[in-house]
């Protein structure tokens, strides 16, 4: 059997490699990707300790994630899109009106 | 252990049907090659439009409520495996689950988000 | 193996029922509106608010009628008691000041749609379900039922450009934050096996806390909340979503969202992770200073007055953070004295900033002030008296919001704090005076440009109403102040 601490290292890299991505790439969907990459590694978390703690609390928090994170993707997928139709890019860096 | 051994053999089929059909046309299967056989795009047609196109937002609308109303199954599914045991509490919970995924189709329904033209 | 039914309490849950109830009604009721115009724009005119503005009323009336007592129910995911009741009432109130200073404002925008006031009501469910959740899974549903809400709100004027940007920015923030949060949250429930808060402090107190998980995962707590309330630093989303959002939104979102987001912060903390106290005061400790400072010095040099409030706001939250340092009784009644003081106060402001701005939010800069006092005084007096509770000045809401919170970091011995505290709400003073020295001291610059810079403010029946209650909240708070503190007094949290 694995042990649980192989499983925390991959979420915790996952994890990070998820945050590095958030602020060096500067296309929002491809942000928003490395966000789910987080998401998806606390799931891995989630469920690591839930089957090593023998505890359905886990389990359930991680449906709720994924439910979560479809909404939150379906409505910032909406709103990408409409930035995409008034602005034609998706880049971070072009998007700056504001600045003070 | 014996009660598996029909699925173990019908996996062992699946896959020998599948190697086996792999392995007959490479043997018996005329080998030629030719320009439009050779295009990733179409199949062998030409190719009438780049395959760059833009695809209308309409799919990706569909593609957004698919993902929402999709991921609800995964409540549904704990609940049908026990469906005996949680009984009419059970029941009547999903029950309004439902019908509160029901508004949602409602109203994306009558907001006109499901007419494709 | 046997399936225990859990213990359903629905007249606990009664006010976000209802809630909820009429946020589905007003969203069906518009889809069932024909609609002549593709944008939408629905023929009723103002009754979907109304209506939402009825559902809050009724809510408010259900909160007020609910029995007092501390009553966990739902398998222990839900806690009904004097703190949850306080937050409850801060956030309906934010949210029927909303609604009311959203009505004309909405119909300038052409945005008057149901989806809007759903939307509204759907993140005041999320609100009331963070300042009621007594596990980390309801906690974070909420959270997000909230979220999710407010990052379409922020948007919602979807032609303009700093709208959807403010949108962008705010999802994309929103959910890497919620990423930290999840992950604190993982970590926890990893060190102690539930994700319930009783069972995670009884579990802390019974072993060593030193584990070096538990730390991990309340600082990873800490990192989340703090973007949630725009702490520094990870306040960097606050001033474009503040400034891009339409105002009604902004007004919101600066209001409830903040007020909840500060009652599941103190309810974790407080009721989930006291035995770690001598670790995460130092770390809220350092924010406050941070957010205090920060905030204001950065408010000084702004001309957009959207965006001042915002950065107006991050101190604000800094002042709260004080309050929570102090970690006592006090301290817990200062949090919600302060934000039911800033809900009024803040929506106030906003609604004459709504005014003021007129269709297109045309005039939000500083300048668009000069003069305001000669051509509209009441509209400026009200202007000031919501600037000078901000700024704390006596006799107001925000002075005592100020006072009782630094007298609660002086209690539990945190005088350089406190200090650091009065020196920043002295620096404020400046910012705040700077638009009613504009409103007042500045003659509009000539008849004829003054005409055309300024023409004449409306007040719908709804802002006026809006604007009554803000001003009397604040004016009531600040001089008879001793029954909100006996209320506030009252709902401190068991610790």
């Amino acid at each position: 059997m694995v042990p649980l601490n192989h499983y925390l290292y991959l979420s915790a890299i996952l994890f990070t490699i998820g945050a590095v991505g958030v602020f060096t790439r500067r296309n929002a969907l491809i942000i928003y990707m490395c966000i789910e990459l987080m998401l998806n590694a606390v799931n891995l978390t989630f469920i690591a300790f839930s089957k090593f703690l023998n505890n359905m609390d886990g389990h359930i928090f991680a449906f709720m994630i994924m439910t979560v994170a479809a909404a939150e993707a379906a409505v910032g997928l909406a709103i990408i899109l409409a930035i995409f139709r008034n602005r034609e890019t998706v880049n971070v860096d072009d998007i700056n009106l504001m600045k003070g | 252990m014996s009660e598996y051994i029909p699925v173990l053999i019908m996996l062992l089929l699946g896959a020998g049907t599948a190697v086996g059909i792999l392995v007959a046309t490479t043997l018996i299967g005329p080998k030629k090659s030719f320009a439009d056989k050779m295009e990733p795009f179409e199949c062998g047609e030409h190719p009438i439009v780049s395959p760059k196109l833009r695809f209308s937002v309409k799919f990706y609308l569909v593609a957004i409520f698919f993902v929402i109303f999709d991921i609800e199954a995964v409540f549904l599914y704990p609940w049908a495996v026990l469906f005996k045991r949680l009984g009419i509490f059970g029941f009547i919970e999903m029950m309004i689950f439902l019908v509160i995924l029901a508004v949602g189709l409602i109203y994306v329904w009558k907001r006109g988000a499901l007419e494709w033209e | 193996m046997e399936i225990i039914i859990p213990t359903i309490n629905l007249a606990s849950i009664y006010p976000e029922i209802v809630v909820t109830i009429f946020a589905v009604i007003v969203l069906l009721l518009h889809a069932f509106t024909p609609h002549h115009s593709p944008g939408g724009a629905g023929k009723g005119g103002d009754h979907l608010g109304y209506i939402s503005f009825i559902g809050i009323a009724y809510a408010t009336f259900l909160v007020f009628t609910q029995e007092g007592g501390t009553e966990y129910s739902f398998n222990g995911l839900w806690i009904l008691d004097n703190y949850s009741r306080f937050f409850r009432l801060i956030f309906l109130l934010g949210t029927g000041l909303t609604i009311l200073i959203s009505v004309k404002y909405v119909k300038d925008e052409g945005i008057n749609h149901g989806e809007y006031y759903s939307l509204i009501l759907f993140a005041t469910v999320g609100m009331m379900i963070m300042g009621g959740g007594a596990d980390l899974i309801t906690i974070f549903l909420g959270l997000e039922l909230m979220s999710i809400s407010l990052y379409v709100l922020a948007g919602y004027t979807r032609n303009r450009l700093t709208s959807n940007e403010s949108s962008l920015k705010y999802f994309l923030l929103g959910s890497f934050a919620t990423g930290f949060l999840l992950y604190g949250i993982a970590l926890l429930y990893g060190a102690t096996g539930t994700t319930n808060l009783k069972g995670i402090s009884g579990f802390i107190s019974e072993s060593n806390f030193g584990n070096p998980i538990l730390i991990m995962g309340m600082v990873l707590l800490v990192v989340g909340f703090g973007f949630k309330i725009a702490s520094v630093p990870f306040h960097m989303w606050t001033p474009d979503v503040y400034e891009g959002a339409p105002s009604p939104i902004t007004a919101f979102m600066s209001a409830g969202p903040k007020a909840a987001a500060f009652a599941a912060f103190a309810r974790v903390f407080f009721e989930g992770l006291p035995s770690l106290q001598g670790v995460w005061v130092d770390l809220i400790w350092i924010l406050a200073v941070l957010t205090m400072t920060v905030g204001n010095v950065i408010a000084l040099v702004q001309n957009n007055i959207k965006r001042m409030l915002a950065y107006s706001s991050i101190a604000h939250a800094g002042y709260v953070l004080v309050a929570f340092v102090s970690a006592n009784e006090l301290g817990i009644g200062g949090i919600l004295y302060y934000m039911l003081a800033y809900t009024f106060m803040n929506i106030g402001a906003f609604g004459i900033i709504i005014v003021v701005g007129g269709k297109g939010e045309k005039r939000v800069n500083v300048d668009d002030y000069t003069g305001l006092a000669y051509r509209h005084p009441v509209a400026a007096a009200t202007m000031s008296l919501f600037l000078f509770s901000l700024a704390g000045i006596p006799p107001t809401a925000g002075f005592m919001g100020k006072f009782y919170i630094f007298s609660a970091a002086i209690k539990s011995g945190y005088i350089g704090l406190a200090i650091i505290g009065v020196i920043n709400s002295v620096v404020s003073v400046y910012y705040y005076l700077r638009i009613t020295v504009a409103m007042y001291m500045k003659e509009p610059e000539s008849a004829v440009s003054g005409a055309e810079s300024m023409p004449s403010l409306v007040f719908s029946t709804a802002m006026i109403i809006a604007m009554v209650i803000a001003a009397y909240g604040v004016l009531r708070m600040g001089i008879f102040p001793s029954a909100y503190i006996a209320l506030a007094q009252q709902s401190h949290l068991s610790f």
